[in-house]
């Protein structure tokens, strides 16, 4: 870079600021009273209830509603797991130019996506009614010995997932350029190579957001199986209020747990995204913590502020 | 992987490193390429020029079987591309094979198609650690050095989107090295490139020629075709209209269509 041009001299005087009147928004004013008129009601309304919001936080750490919390949780990560996996082998299928592997992942998502999870819970519950004993060669047993609420609940939700993680997947690797494939394959690369190594870290950054989208659902749909006797934190939460009274209280209890979980995950969920935004933006910006630590760094002003990575 | 090479015993210092006999390609109906015919010496820059759509670009592809020729023969190193003759049947290679023999022609694309998730070094490591199973040390001195020779030694760290055109088309390069290549294909490097980013490509590619790669080169830069190459061909529709030294085609071209093409772009 060379400087041809001669630079400008900078003007002594600084040019004189405008100062004109702004315009008005009444509107503004007016949809800003309404609103903290209309949401004044609801909380005259609900502090007017008949709630008894002292027994909230002594339900909040009760140990059958902490079992529940985490059975919700470990339910969802398992399901989503399965789901993740079998999403992954269903995308591939559906993309592939064998035919019968694509009819068969288009007919599973087919079904799994168009009847409700529900019902697909149910079904497993009452599995051992069509097949009262699971024979594998290696492995016979009783159905109903098999099939456990944590097992039932794990299929239901995870095969259900499944179908809609292998959308998610799908999208994202047909979001990769083609020019990747065949750069890779021009090096020598084999399609499962190219599938792993390029292909997928980049589809990545398609699929994470909609995916983190689906663990939280998760956190939430896994109350179905509630249905099926597993004792996730509905269940736990329904227990106690049949003898304690406090139904509505207990409710409320639980989705204090729901919103709990579903923000410690939104926050992983950032650091994630973050990972495999590698190499797309040019200087990511700080994480909030990153951010705290700098200005902490700023008070002692010892060393240079850190530069994101 | 090498048992593919020995079989067919490599050619000579006088057999030609690609040879094409009445190359066809059709994309369903359309008729791309239409009967090709032409050889490449070893050290030899031949360079592929026509108006677009003349099939040079899917030419270029079908020498590393990107695509699949749809009748005559075409051989690299005096080994058939992308099928195995035996008797008067011919085989289609497996995907592994396919593979093998891609790996000894290095490819340089109009778009570069770096892969964005990596860096540069890592870019250039990829190949040889992954296809040749190449310890990461090795691999990591070899990226250094050929980051180094296209002069990017200081941006080994940076992301391809952190780079201009032309320093990601010299990464480009260096990639397609890093496989030790005995043929260089390039694909218009320097269409997608400011006009001020092409004397630097132009630059690692006439050093390679000077090592004596063996490139083939489609291009519309008429200066580096006539400073650099040592056979130029003029494709229109599919066919080769012309061929000969660069400087008696790019001077004194004998065909009508050559004429007028060169007219427009000369």
């Amino acid at each position: 870079m060379t400087d041809t041009v001669d630079k400008i001299p900078a003007p002594s005087v600084p040019p004189e600021q405008i100062k004109a009147i702004p315009v008005r928004h009444y509107g503004r004013w007016v949809s800003g009273v309404v609103v903290i008129g209309i949401v004044a009601l609801i909380g005259i309304a609900f502090s007017n209830a008949n709630i008894n919001y002292s027994v909230i936080p002594d339900y909040l750490f009760d140990p059958g509603i902490v079992s529940g919390a985490w059975t919700t949780l470990y339910i969802s990560v398992l399901a989503m797991v399965l789901g993740v996996a079998l999403g992954v082998i269903l995308a591939v299928m559906r993309l592939s130019s064998n035919p019968v592997t694509s009819t068969v992942s288009w007919f599973y998502i087919w079904f799994f996506r168009g009847t409700p999870v529900l019902v697909q819970l149910l079904l497993w519950y009452n599995i051992s009614l069509v097949f009262p004993i699971l024979n594998l060669g290696f492995y016979k047993n009783e159905m109903n010995q098999v099939m456990t609420p944590i097992l039932t609940a794990l299929l239901g939700l995870g095969l259900n997932e499944a179908a809609y993680m292998s959308e998610i997947v799908r999208a994202g690797i047909q979001s990769v350029d083609e020019g990747q494939t065949e750069a890779s394959h021009a090096l020598g690369m084999t399609q499962g190579q190219t599938l792993r190594r390029v292909i997928l870290p980049q589809a990545m950054r398609v699929i994470i957001p909609p995916t983190g989208n689906e663990f939280i659902n998760m956190l939430k749909t896994s109350s179905l199986a509630y249905a099926v006797q597993l004792p996730e934190l509905i269940k736990k939460a329904t227990d106690i209020s049949s003898t304690s009274l406090a139904v509505v209280e207990m409710y409320f209890v639980a989705c204090i747990w729901y919103l709990f979980l579903t923000t410690i995950f939104s926050i992983v969920q950032y650091y994630i995204e973050r990972r495999y935004a590698r190499g797309s933006t040019r200087n990511l910006p700080p994480t909030p913590f990153q951010r705290l630590k700098k200005n902490l760094r700023m008070f002692g002003s010892f060393r240079r502020p850190e530069v994101a990575r | 992987m090498t048992r593919l090479s020995k079989d067919i015993p490599t050619s000579g210092s006088g057999a030609p490193m690609v040879k094409a006999e009445g190359v066809h390609k059709s994309f369903g109906l359309a008729h791309i390429l239409k009967g090709i015919d032409l050889e490449v010496n070893p050290r030899e820059v031949f360079c592929l020029i026509g108006p677009s759509g003349s099939g040079k670009s899917t030419f270029l592809r079908c020498i590393n079987h990107l695509e699949q020729i749809s009748a005559g023969r075409l051989y690299v190193d005096g080994q058939l591309v992308g099928y195995r003759q035996s008797g008067d049947k011919l085989y289609e290679l497996k995907e592994k094979e396919v593979a093998a023999q891609r790996r000894d022609i290095g490819m340089v694309f109009q778009r570069f198609n770096l892969f964005p998730h990596m860096t540069a070094l890592e870019n250039v490591m990829e190949a040889p650690v992954q296809v040749k199973r190449e310890s990461k040390a090795v691999a990591r001195e070899r990226a250094q050095r050929l980051l180094d020779r296209v002069g990017l030694g200081d941006k080994t760290r940076q992301y391809p989107s952190q780079l201009s055109g032309g320093q990601q088309q010299r990464v480009a390069i260096a990639r397609a090295l890093a496989m030790e290549p005995k043929l260089m294909l390039f694909d218009e490097p320097t269409s997608a490139l400011d006009p001020e980013l092409v004397g630097e490509v132009l630059d690692v590619m006439r050093d390679l020629a000077e090592d004596g790669m063996t490139m083939i080169v489609v291009t519309h830069e008429m200066g580096f075709a006539r400073e650099v190459g040592d056979s130029l061909v003029f494709m229109d529709d599919g066919v080769v209209v012309e061929a000969g030294h660069p400087r008696d085609v790019l001077t004194n071209p004998q065909h009508e269509r050559t004429k007028s093409f060169l007219s427009k772009v000369l």
